[in-house]
């Protein structure tokens, strides 16, 4: 149970929902969206279009090929202690046999979309809840949701239920938006919010259905908005994975030098410890993300190189601009090359 | 015997205890009923054989009673009607009482005839989990007194607990339990991870508070401290400071 913490303005979380999609598709997986806040058909028609490797090679051509070999041939002869450390591979060229690569600058076709399997769960359009699920005690739009993900899972057997099916395969579920005021949840509203519990008990139930079946699912949530963080402590012991997305659009992050690489920055709140003592804990807890016009990509957040004449050279040419503009009114001041000499 | 064991955690995962105590109370022979309401059975099998113990072997010899709760809930929800008599021990979901879950653990405690197990041990994983489906905290705490009147005094079998507490928490009703608990404990485990942060070598610190003031008034509790390391089918321990890197 993948548990993504939204960003402000939801355009990243938005773009991990679809690539968790995507890569459904080009797995062949099956798939099921819900959501309470656009149509899945709509989500589905923006899905990222998969690179694919003869034509990612083409498009670098011989270029890459060229840089590659020069690279090996030389070795580090400052900095030889980083010559033993793993290459930071930033270009998808080598085919990896764990995940796909995407181009977000094309949609994906709709031929490919359409070779598998997916059903939606869009919340206005269902129907009234059935009178079973009033014992439930739970707000009944998540109800509505769980019975629909449950009766798909023992539909097309990814329950194991019945053992003469067609060959298994993994159901892809992706919940987006949940707990928002659409799902008529009011916990991103108030800080005492009147059913606290609906979201917590809907999380249990739907990983009890996950670990029963074949099926993986991602989840986002505007994390931001939920003022009672006692539910997100409890959220956050209830899911496998937990990963806070923070974009850097309208904070003061987004003018700080440092981070002037990247849009955002990603916390890993928790990974999973699934059937054994330990967990693959990475070296690294520092990750950041940056979405350029055809990648998105989740890196090691590295500190640009600072060079301190030319910071504080482009600094004292940044004040000396405006002070410029103050002072012509006042007379002739001459303050450097660049500027106009009265 | 008749002990209540605490088991909390703090910035880290402390279920490894949990799997400690399971596969140590099944190699001394005792009758374990075992409430896990975070993580299927199959988890614990496979960890509990690295661990060197077989759950299903167990549990067909009557050794282990095992509460699947995120199973029970699934049947309980989707399942048929169920029949009268045999209320499901997870109906909290619906009617916020814990009622159904006691009667469910002091059933599988209590020593049927032809039992040769010694004594009887409660392990829950985790009771915070409680909380989050809708049961009350005091009703979470009369729950655990319940088990401890039916488990140790009359049965005279021992409890392991494990909860989730943070420091600075905002999560009221977890700390009421938690702290709660914590006076009521003849012995507290408590994995809290690094104040300094994460680390490679070191995967936290463990507390052992004997509460010795319990039983004896004039005694003062035993604390002591000690770092360990997770490892595939072991972990270790070692004084703080001295880990298996620095040296």
């Amino acid at each position: 149970l993948v548990f993504t913490e939204e960003d402000k303005y939801g355009l990243y979380s938005n773009l991990l929902f679809k690539y968790f999609l995507a890569e459904g598709i080009v797995c062949g997986h099956e798939l099921f969206v819900a959501s309470a806040k656009e149509h899945p058909d709509n989500i589905l028609k923006e899905l990222p279009a998969p690179l694919l490797d003869d034509s990612y090679r083409k498009d670098l051509g011989d270029e890459a090929a060229a840089v590659k070999s020069e690279d090996f041939q030389d070795s580090m002869k400052i900095a030889w202690r980083y010559q033993n450390l793993p290459k930071m591979e930033v270009s998808p060229t080598t085919y990896t046999k764990f995940g796909h690569y995407y181009d977000v600058s094309k949609k994906m076709s709709p031929e490919l979309c359409q070779s598998v399997k997916w059903h939606s769960f869009y919340l206005h359009e269902e129907l009234s809840f059935e009178p079973k699920m009033k014992a439930w005690n739970m707000n009944s739009g998540y109800a509505r949701l769980l019975q629909s993900i449950q009766r798909i899972i023992a539909q097309e057997g990814f329950d194991g239920s019945d053992p003469q099916k067609k060959p298994r395969n993994v159901l892809r579920i992706g919940i987006e938006s949940l707990g928002s005021v659409l799902w008529g949840d009011d916990v991103c509203c108030s800080d005492a919010p009147e059913d606290a519990q609906s979201l917590t008990k809907f999380l249990y139930v739907l990983r009890g259905l996950l670990r029963k079946s074949l099926s993986a699912c991602i989840i986002t949530v505007p994390a931001h908005l939920i003022q009672n963080k006692a539910i997100m402590e409890r959220v956050t012991n209830l899911s496998d994975v937990v990963v806070g997305l923070e974009s850097f659009i309208g904070s003061e992050r987004e003018t700080n030098p440092l981070y002037k690489d990247y849009h955002g920055l990603v916390h890993v709140h928790q990974i999973p410890r699934l059937n054994s003592l330990i967990c693959d804990v990475s070296d690294t807890k520092d990750l950041a993300f940056r979405l350029k016009r055809k990648q998105f990509t989740i890196e090691r957040l590295h500190l640009p190189p600072d060079l301190s004449d030319t910071v504080s050279r482009a600094r004292k040419q940044e004040l000396a601009a405006p002070a410029k503009l103050l002072s012509a009114g006042c007379g002739a001041v001459a303050l450097g090359k660049k500027h106009l000499d009265f | 015997q008749g002990k209540f064991t605490l088991l909390r955690d703090t910035r880290t995962d402390g279920s490894f205890l949990v799997h400690h105590f399971l596969s140590f109370y099944l190699r001394a022979g005792c009758k374990v009923c075992f409430v896990a309401l975070l993580q299927s059975f199959s988890h614990y099998n496979i960890v509990a054989q690295k661990l060197g113990v077989s759950l299903a072997a167990a549990k067909e010899r009557g050794q282990l009673v095992f509460l699947e709760g995120l199973k029970s809930c699934l049947d309980l929800l989707f399942g048929e009607e169920e029949q009268p008599g045999q209320p499901s021990p997870l109906q909290f979901l619906s009617t916020s009482d814990l009622r159904a879950l006691f009667d469910f653990v002091r059933l599988s405690l209590t020593p049927a005839d032809g039992d040769s197990w010694k004594g009887p041990v409660l392990l829950v994983d985790d009771l915070s989990v409680l909380l989050s489906l809708g049961a009350a905290p005091v009703a979470v705490l009369d729950f655990i007194h319940y088990c401890r009147v039916s488990v140790c005094c009359q049965l005279k079998g021992n409890i392991v607990v494990l909860v989730h507490s943070n420091e600075d928490s905002e999560d009221e009703e977890n700390e009421l339990v938690v702290n709660s608990l914590c006076h009521h404990s003849d012995l507290i485990l408590w994995a809290q991870g690094l104040a300094t942060g994460f680390c490679k070598d070191v995967h936290g610190q463990i507390k052992i508070i004997k509460r010795l003031s319990l039983r004896q008034a004039a005694e003062q509790d035993l604390v002591q401290i000690y770092q360990y390391k997770i490892q595939d089918r072991n972990v270790t321990f070692f004084a703080p400071g001295l880990s298996a890197a620095v040296l």
